[in-house]
């Protein structure tokens, strides 16, 4: 589903990707794992066209999303840390987004209704914490039933209710066959939510294959402890 | 296009500067009128503050905009919305929005108390340097990556075209007196959309004696329809290619 051959991009003289390649296909759930600063959240926003890549390319459903915009119809994105005007209502936003896509057929307000969003929909943007932003932001990703969802941090900040509500949504939807990229620092929510892992360090792709393939190679039962092991491993080759 | 427009304009419109803005202009220009019993007096004292305002709060406006409107333009990049069509929409809602300000501060109080050719160029004028200024705000905006240095750029346009270049064109015109700098002047005023507007302005109110030969040369040259329609291309190329680099410019941006 997404293609991304050689991506690099610099910002000055960081090198943030370095050559990146990596196939995302539909029906899996790709945890996109790293420390701080890694480039995860750059790779997610070349994919969303935010980040224009140096060289390279991505194709999203075999097209390539140089130049183009419409692609985005099939994916949902949730911000790591959701930025929206100041002054619109919550639902003046959803309302918006809405009527800009209004040829949309398939609408799922699910988490709309499950965060009680419609409760709060003359409340203005900038009066919400942390959390409401997030619950915004994850249910605009999930509103048009896109076939790819990429979530940044989903459950960061979030309350353990609205927590569960958002994995219960992960999972039904997974079940329908849709491509899902991951970030998260929380290795035991990625373990439950995802099947395949993507470990990016200082910009380079060191490790991309299914969970299991990478408990086994480590010998942890958890995937915290197998992340941690690889992070390790780097850091010991590096300093030899 | 229209439907993001419509939210931009919204937006503006709560924002409440623009209806200040309007406030501000009407009142201006109808004391300008009770002041002098002489229309044409009255209409070249608001030519200069007009020259002076306008491309002020054009590009402050715009440049603060842009910058309050990142999150605005950050969620719609994040939906099958293209690049070119959120910055046309938000170049043309800012532009439309001050040119309002524009014609209900000034144009209607004028078409009332002093209606005459002069003021209908003045108001075209006036308008047309809404939508230069505004081009130019947009692109020192798109280059820049925060809003302090965003403003400081843009707020050099104004200096530089409502100041430095004056006195630069004065300082040649004065050194190299000997010459015949007729036509160096005219390609030297086509060079700052400023100079131009009030060019057509001055000559429409038949004060280009004050200017001596030069004036003459002017009145013989913009005095014509050529004239008239150079001076209008001009202003139209001041908007659109500042705009074109700025459209460029955004469309490779990383948000």
């Amino acid at each position: 589903m997404i293609t991304i051959s050689d991506l690099n991009k610099r910002f000055g003289r960081l090198e943030v990707l370095n050559s990146i390649n990596v196939q995302f296909e539909s029906g899996k759930s790709y945890a996109v794992v790293g420390p701080n600063g890694s480039g995860k959240t750059t790779l997610i926003k070349c994919i969303l066209g935010m980040v224009v890549p140096d060289r390279g390319e991505i194709l999203v459903d075999e097209k390539s999303i140089l130049q183009n915009s419409a692609y985005r119809k099939l994916i949902g994105y949730m911000p790591q840390i959701g930025r929206y005007p100041d002054q619109m209502k919550i639902g003046q936003i959803i309302g918006m987004i809405r009527d800009l896509r209004n040829d949309e057929t398939q609408i799922d307000e699910d988490l709309i209704k499950e965060f009680k969003l419609d409760q709060l929909k003359d409340k203005r943007m900038h009066t919400l914490s942390g959390g409401t932003r997030q619950k915004v932001s994850a249910s605009l990703a999930f509103l048009f039933n896109p076939p790819i969802l990429i979530l940044d941090e989903p459950t960061a900040g979030l309350d353990p209710i609205a927590v569960e509500i958002l994995k219960e949504k992960i999972h039904s939807e997974k079940s329908k066959n849709k491509l899902f990229l991951i970030t998260s620092h929380i290795m035991s929510d990625l373990d439950e939510l995802s099947s395949n892992l993507v470990y990016l360090e200082d910009g380079k792709m060191l490790f991309n294959d299914t969970i299991d393939v990478l408990k086994k190679d480590t010998g942890e039962l958890k995937l915290g402890r197998a992340v941690a092991t690889i992070m390790k491993r780097n850091l010991k080759a590096t300093e030899v | 296009m229209i439907k993001i427009a419509k939210y931009v304009l919204y937006d503006i419109v709560r924002s409440r500067f623009i209806l200040f803005y309007a406030a501000f202009l009407l009142v201006v220009t109808f004391s300008m009128y009770s002041l002098d019993s002489d229309p044409g007096k009255s209409t070249l004292s608001l030519l200069n503050i007009i020259l002076l305002v306008v491309p002020l709060v054009s590009v402050i406006f715009t440049t603060t905009h842009f910058f309050n409107s990142y999150e605005f333009i950050e969620l719609l990049l994040s939906q099958p919305v293209n690049r070119r069509t959120i910055f046309m929409a938000e170049f043309f809602s800012v532009a439309l929005a001050l040119s309002l300000a524009f014609l209900i501060g000034v144009a209607f109080p004028m078409i009332l108390l002093a209606y005459s050719a002069a003021t209908m160029y003045l108001i075209l004028s006036g308008l047309l340097l809404t939508f230069v200024f505004v081009s130019l705000a947009f692109l020192a905006s798109v280059t820049t990556r925060d809003k302090a240095k965003g403003i400081g750029v843009a707020l050099l346009f104004w200096i530089y075209f409502t100041l430095i270049y004056d006195g630069l064109v004065l300082y040649v015109i004065y050194s190299f007196s000997d010459y015949p700098l007729e036509k160096v002047t005219l390609i030297l005023s086509s060079l700052n959309p400023v100079d131009l507007a009030r060019i057509i302005i001055l000559l429409k109110l038949d004060l280009s004696a004050l200017m001596g030969y030069t004036g003459a040369f002017y009145k013989n040259f913009f005095g014509s329809n050529f004239g008239i329609i150079y001076s209008f291309m001009f202003l139209i190329l001041w908007t659109g290619v500042p705009l074109l680099f700025a459209l460029r410019k955004f469309a490779k941006k990383d948000i």
